[in-house]
């Protein structure tokens, strides 16, 4: 019987999942993922977790529980520490595993071997050979796995540049049609955020689809290759040396640079830090500049979907008239 | 060229006489106060962390004594600190607050950048007499520490309330007056004499709490609402996790100074609760906890600013080590919001547990 590994749909399980689970299947292990995202989740993981937490780490600690009561025979938990030179994730990525550790009673083991690329990306190999190893592969073996994972996440990162989300570029992975495009649509907006935030449809009320369906085609920055975002960045004083919100904060100054966008919606998670600082740096650069309407939603656990909604209407509103009137 | 600093516990000593052994031009922004956090509160991102907004604070109010020029530390993550100083340039500028900005920090390709950075401060003076101020400056924030030490010793035991923050006072104005590497050790022993003239009951029980956390909450008293003092007060010895001093050494002079405290003790003993470094002092604090409850301490009192995110990785392992080493440990969250009364309210909770457990340990073994 395989072995049976769980990883959470949370944190950056919209980046790598499909690399994690070619790499974990080639090493015989069966993959499962935990439920999507309810309010369920989001209350057992609210209960584990500190309250000073952002919502990400609540929500994720609720995936992780999710995985405890699925009884799976490992939690594949990676400790992220950076997946670039001289960048980071957040801390709280860093911390993560043991935060979980610490506080939840009757985990499975835990796979939460380093990824750590700061200093060189062939530190990648270390990962790779160790949990090989948790699965009795040599590292040879190990390696090979990770080849054929690594084919499959540029696989993925293509579909995404193609303008794919990642639950589309997901399913044609799987080998489904790709959707086909919206030409309905008649603005294009935007959404900027980290990955879990905007990707999550309950975590984010659904901001992506509910935009989708007004009528909006909808763009992240993970619609950008790699050197546009570092093209966008590049504008800051200073390397931004978080990875994600170097994507996010060069995806909305690219796309305010392009001009192709007709509105501009970063969306953070409450009490997230690199968030206060980024969301602060974009907003300010935007509206600086004064010519893509610009918006700002904070998500966070009690945030009603009302509110939401309206916001987004008038948001819509006021960028169809704007355009109308200009 | 007039130049400024924020302001972090008694950092300003230091950092005031290395400006003006260069002879540069330079304004202490006034003490924190509410006004700051006001000032601060309503110019910054509403969850960036407390530390950032009373900076902003700071630099406002500064600007009008005519500070020009704001010297900062900086970084390279995965802490917010490490951005602080570009946010803040960027929310000045929109104010239409002009200030050149100075950004030490570790360089991004070659050490040139850094002194290059030093260099549009100290302008074209000799980089021996930089190193100089440098130490000298050092020698500053150590006899800070060391009065300030004593007074953690002595409030606990003073005769009369409020005659050990008199003293601290002088003391501290002593270092600060001295003018010259050469009258800093005569300065420094008025001040001990100062502190060593507060009566006090040599026999009096204390309680012994260290306070952990965050740097800039654990050294800024206006940060940390006066924490150590109501502790004092409460018969409590203070130790504090971080001083100024160390925290130079260990960061700034990469542990250069051997035989000094080094926070190297606290990241030994991290594990296993936290295997991993976490930026800021996140590993330290969860470290700390384990290191003083080996000491013998009655208890520990984390301190972080509201959305810290090294110090929420370490707030929820604290449970755990507390529950493992017997230590009972509490963690007090600051932001504009907090109000003093309602700290010195958990603090006497805290304090009256921790005589309790007092009490039953030395029934159990008398």
């Amino acid at each position: 019987m395989p072995v049976r590994v769980g990883i959470p749909r949370a944190l950056l399980y919209y980046y790598y999942f499909p690399m994690w689970k070619k790499f974990l299947e080639q090493l015989g292990g069966e993959v499962v993922v935990s439920g999507r995202t309810t309010k369920g989740i989001l209350t057992r993981g609210v209960q584990r977790c500190v309250d000073e937490a952002c919502l990400p780490i609540k929500l994720a600690f609720g995936h992780v529980q999710d995985m405890v009561d699925k009884g799976v025979d490992y939690i594949f938990l990676p400790r992220m520490v950076s997946v670039a030179r001289r960048e980071y994730i957040c801390p709280k990525f860093l911390g993560f595993p043991d935060m979980v550790k610490q506080n939840i009673p009757g985990l499975p083991p835990v796979i939460d071997t380093a990824v750590n690329m700061r200093k060189s990306s062939r530190d990648i190999n270390q990962f790779i050979w160790q949990v090989g190893a948790v699965f009795g592969k040599s590292p040879l073996q190990s390696w090979l796995a990770y080849r054929q994972a690594r084919q499959v996440h540029n696989r993925y990162i293509k579909l995404l540049e193609q303008g794919l989300l990642p639950e589309e570029a997901m399913q044609v992975l799987a080998g489904k049609e790709a959707p086909q495009a919206d030409n309905n649509a008649d603005l294009t907006l935007a959404v900027i955020g980290h990955p879990y935030n905007i990707y999550d449809p309950f975590i984010s009320m659904n901001i992506i689809g509910r935009l989708k369906k007004a009528g909006a085609r909808v763009l992240t920055p993970d619609n950008l290759t790699e050197q546009m975002v570092n093209q966008g960045v590049s504008r800051l004083p200073k390397k931004l040396f978080w990875t994600l919100s170097r994507r996010m904060t060069g995806g909305a100054l690219e796309y305010q640079r392009q001009g192709k966008v007709d509105g501009i919606i970063h969306v953070a998670a409450f009490a997230c830090g690199p968030d206060s600082m980024t969301g602060e740096l974009i907003e300010r650069y935007i509206r600086r500049e004064g010519k893509i309407p610009f918006m700002s939603i904070n998500l966070d656990e009690h945030t009603g979907e009302a509110g939401v909604i309206t916001r987004l209407e008038a948001f819509l509103d006021m960028v169809r008239w704007r355009r109308t009137a200009g | 060229m007039k130049v400024t600093f924020p302001h972090m516990g008694y950092m300003y000593v230091p950092l005031k006489a290395m400006f003006k052994y260069l002879d540069i031009d330079v304004v202490v922004p006034p003490p924190c106060s509410k006004r700051t956090l006001t000032l601060g509160a309503k110019n910054a991102p509403e969850f960036a962390c407390l530390p950032l907004k009373l900076n902003i604070g700071n630099f406002l109010e500064v600007k009008e004594q005519g500070a020009d020029t704001i010297m900062m530390a900086g970084g390279c993550g995965p802490c917010r600190f490490g951005y602080y100083a570009y946010v803040e340039h960027e929310i000045l500028k929109d104010l239409a607050v002009d200030y050149h900005l100075v950004v030490l920090e570790p360089p991004e390709k070659h050490i040139g950048e850094l002194l290059t950075r030093i260099r549009q401060i100290t302008g074209n003076r000799p980089w021996i007499k930089v190193i100089n101020a440098i130490r000298y400056g050092y020698l500053k924030a150590r006899a800070t520490d060391e009065i300030e030490r004593m007074s953690y010793q002595i409030r606990p035991r003073e005769l009369k309330a409020g005659a050990t923050d008199r003293a601290l006072k002088q003391a501290i104005d002593e270092i600060d007056r001295a003018d010259s590497p050469g009258t800093l050790p005569a300065a420094l022993n008025r001040a001990r004499e100062i502190m060593q003239a507060v009566p006090v009951d040599k026999n009096r029980p204390v309680l012994k709490v260290a306070v952990i956390g965050e740097i800039y909450t654990l050294l800024e008293p206006f940060a940390n609402q006066n924490i150590e003092r109501h502790l004092g007060q409460m018969g409590v010895e203070v130790d504090r996790s971080i001083m100024l001093s160390e925290w130079i050494n260990d960061h700034l002079f990469m542990g250069l100074l051997k035989n000094v405290r080094s926070s190297q003790r606290f990241r030994k003993v991290a594990s296993p609760y936290l295997n991993h470094f976490v930026g800021g002092h996140g590993e330290e604090t969860v470290g700390s906890a384990v290191w003083y409850a080996r000491q013998g301490f009655d208890g520990a009192i984390q301190i972080l600013p509201f959305t810290c995110m090294p110090e929420i990785v370490a707030q929820s392992i604290l449970p755990r080590v507390s529950e493992d080493t017997g230590m009972p440990t509490m963690t007090l969250i600051m932001d504009e919001h907090s109000g003093e009364a309602g700290m010195i309210t958990r603090l006497e909770a805290f304090v009256d547990l921790l005589h309790r457990k007092h009490e039953q340990k030395e029934a159990l073994t008398s």
